[in-house]
């Protein structure tokens, strides 16, 4: 039997009057990374918050490790998010702390480091990501995008973590820094011995760091399978997203819809 | 397209609006009671961020003194002149030295502190927390294993509930110099006798209920602006609004628990 990291079956959520998730199913091996493509407001953040619990399904099933978490009170949540790491589409650095403080925020206060081995370890995971020790002093404000970036990347493995999530970790920077981040994310992903989940539609992303593609489209999973089989996917829909043709069933859909 | 005017469809518009803003209403209550409780159930437990908590005292406490103090030495100036003014009319020129301290000390350091509070740090922690949210930080700190009610909202609301009545103390103080201020230098009563006149009146249930009031209004602040920093909507114009919000509300409820209190503790 193969060794599920996380399953999701039938999760249904929505947000007043809008279904956004449909019945989600996905299944990520462990040690896999998987990346679900789809495009803007098809449900792919929602699917990532209710797996990290962020947001609560309305109804389904989400499995970590065999487990069921859905229904997990606070403490076993908290005990769950130490499995977790999350690289933010904007980062999501607090920009009232310096650098290694972000790096080292999870190591200080969920698993009571001392600031100095914290200090330490987030030196070490600067340099993973390609940062320099000088870096570790500066407020994100004063880092550029690309900069911004690798530390949430450094963040998200400080605390070695068995599943990674990345939100769009290639928006908003630019063609050779997004090459730059995609190395990093499979390097660190490898190094740890992770399993990643990555939400983007940035198809250089996907041929560079998925194992397995997924594709959600009106809520839900439309197509899975091994990278090698994306492009002969057999799908109209997943062929006219990783081409981003204009004209095909996705654009045909919407305005029909409208 | 030219509708028919029909009496009717006013009074369905109109009901249908009203029952809208009642529902919201109760939906709001439910969703700020639980956020009171929640705040609460984390405040009492483990684990706490003594650094964090110390840092709010700062901002909130130290911070708003200078404020809080301008706001009690001219309430308490102007109260001399008024009074004095009044008072006159039927030769009780006398009372101005009881007059002050009992409204400052009473109501408006109280009110005023809490007001200038609402001004200062409610509308910052609504903007600060907004902005958190808007920006993935709060969901980070999850994911970072770091509850943020623990992290945000119980350092602040502690500081609120504790550092409001030691500046309304303070401000009762300069609240009642600004009146000795005046009544010396302007309405030529004597010093000496004005301080006595003020220490015999005051009674410390005069100033104890002030404080009382001082913590409930703190409280009001700060859970107000966490509150709608909390659940800001998204951009700018959400954490706008937020803050808004955020002030709006605590004034009112300041307002309306000022009366509150006053018919209990005076009752």
């Amino acid at each position: 039997m193969t060794d599920y990291k996380i399953q999701m079956k039938n999760v249904h959520k929505s947000f007043g009057s809008k279904h956004i998730l449909r019945g989600i199913d996905l299944n990520v091996e462990k040690g896999t990374s998987m990346v679900i493509i789809g495009g803007s407001g098809t449900g792919k953040s929602v699917s990532l918050k209710c797996i990290l619990g962020l947001i609560q399904p309305d109804s389904g099933s989400i499995k970590i490790d065999g487990e069921e978490t859905t229904e997990y009170n606070e403490q076993e949540r908290d005990a769950l998010m130490r499995k977790f790491g999350m690289l933010f589409q904007g980062g999501a650095l607090f920009d009232s702390l310096p650098v290694w403080q972000n790096v080292a925020f999870g190591l200080i206060h969920a698993e009571n480091m001392s600031h100095k081995d914290a200090h330490d370890v987030a030196v070490e995971k600067l340099k993973a990501v390609g940062l320099g020790s000088k870096v570790a002093d500066l407020f994100p404000a004063e880092l550029s995008g690309g900069m911004q970036k690798r530390v949430s990347l450094a963040r998200a493995i400080a605390t070695n973590p068995e599943i990674i999530f990345f939100d769009e970790p290639t928006t908003g920077l630019d063609p050779i820094m997004a090459d730059v981040i995609n190395d990093l994310i499979v390097q660190c992903v490898r190094d740890l011995g992770a399993t990643a989940l990555t939400i983007t539609h940035d198809m250089a992303s996907v041929r560079k760091i998925a194992d397995h593609v997924s594709m959600i489209y009106d809520g839900q999973i439309i197509w899975s399978d091994t990278i090698k089989h994306l492009d002969r996917s057999g799908s109209a829909f997943v062929d006219q997203f990783i081409h981003g043709r204009a004209d095909g069933p996705i654009t045909k859909h919407v305005s029909m819809t409208d | 397209m030219l509708t028919k005017f029909h009496p009717l469809s006013w009074i369905s518009f109109l009901c249908q609006h009203i029952g809208a803003m009642i529902l919201a209403m109760c939906v709001m209550v439910g969703k700020l009671s639980a956020f009171v409780f929640d705040t609460m159930r984390h405040a009492v437990t483990p684990p706490w961020y003594p650094q964090k908590i110390l840092a709010q005292f700062v901002s909130i406490g130290f911070f708003s003194l200078a404020v809080v103090g301008m706001t009690a030495l001219f309430s308490g100036m102007v109260i001399a002149l008024q009074s004095y003014t009044g008072f006159s009319r039927f030769n009780a020129e006398g009372a101005v030295a009881n007059v002050v301290v009992l409204t400052i000390t009473r109501e408006l350091a109280p009110v005023l502190a809490g007001l200038m509070l609402a001004a200062r740090v409610g509308a910052s922690i609504a903007a600060e927390i907004g902005t958190m949210r808007v920006t993935e930080q709060i969901d980070a700190l999850r994911t970072l294993n770091v509850n943020p009610m623990k992290y945000l909202v119980v350092p602040r609301v502690l500081a609120g509930f504790i550092m409001l009545p030691i500046l309304v103390f303070i401000a009762d103080i300069i609240g009642v110099m600004g009146g000795w201020l005046v009544g010396v230098y302007v309405l030529d009563f004597s010093s000496a006798s004005y301080i006595n006149q003020t220490l015999d009146f005051v009674t410390w249930a005069d100033v104890n209920s002030g404080l009382i009031k001082a913590a409930v209004f703190g409280l009001i602040v700060t859970i107000m602006g966490c509150y709608n920093g909390y659940h800001s909507g998204r951009g700018a114009q959400g954490v706008g609004r937020a803050t808004t919000n955020a002030v709006v509300s605590s004034a009112i409820l300041i307002l309306i628990f000022n009366y509150i209190l006053t018919q209990v503790l005076f009752s």
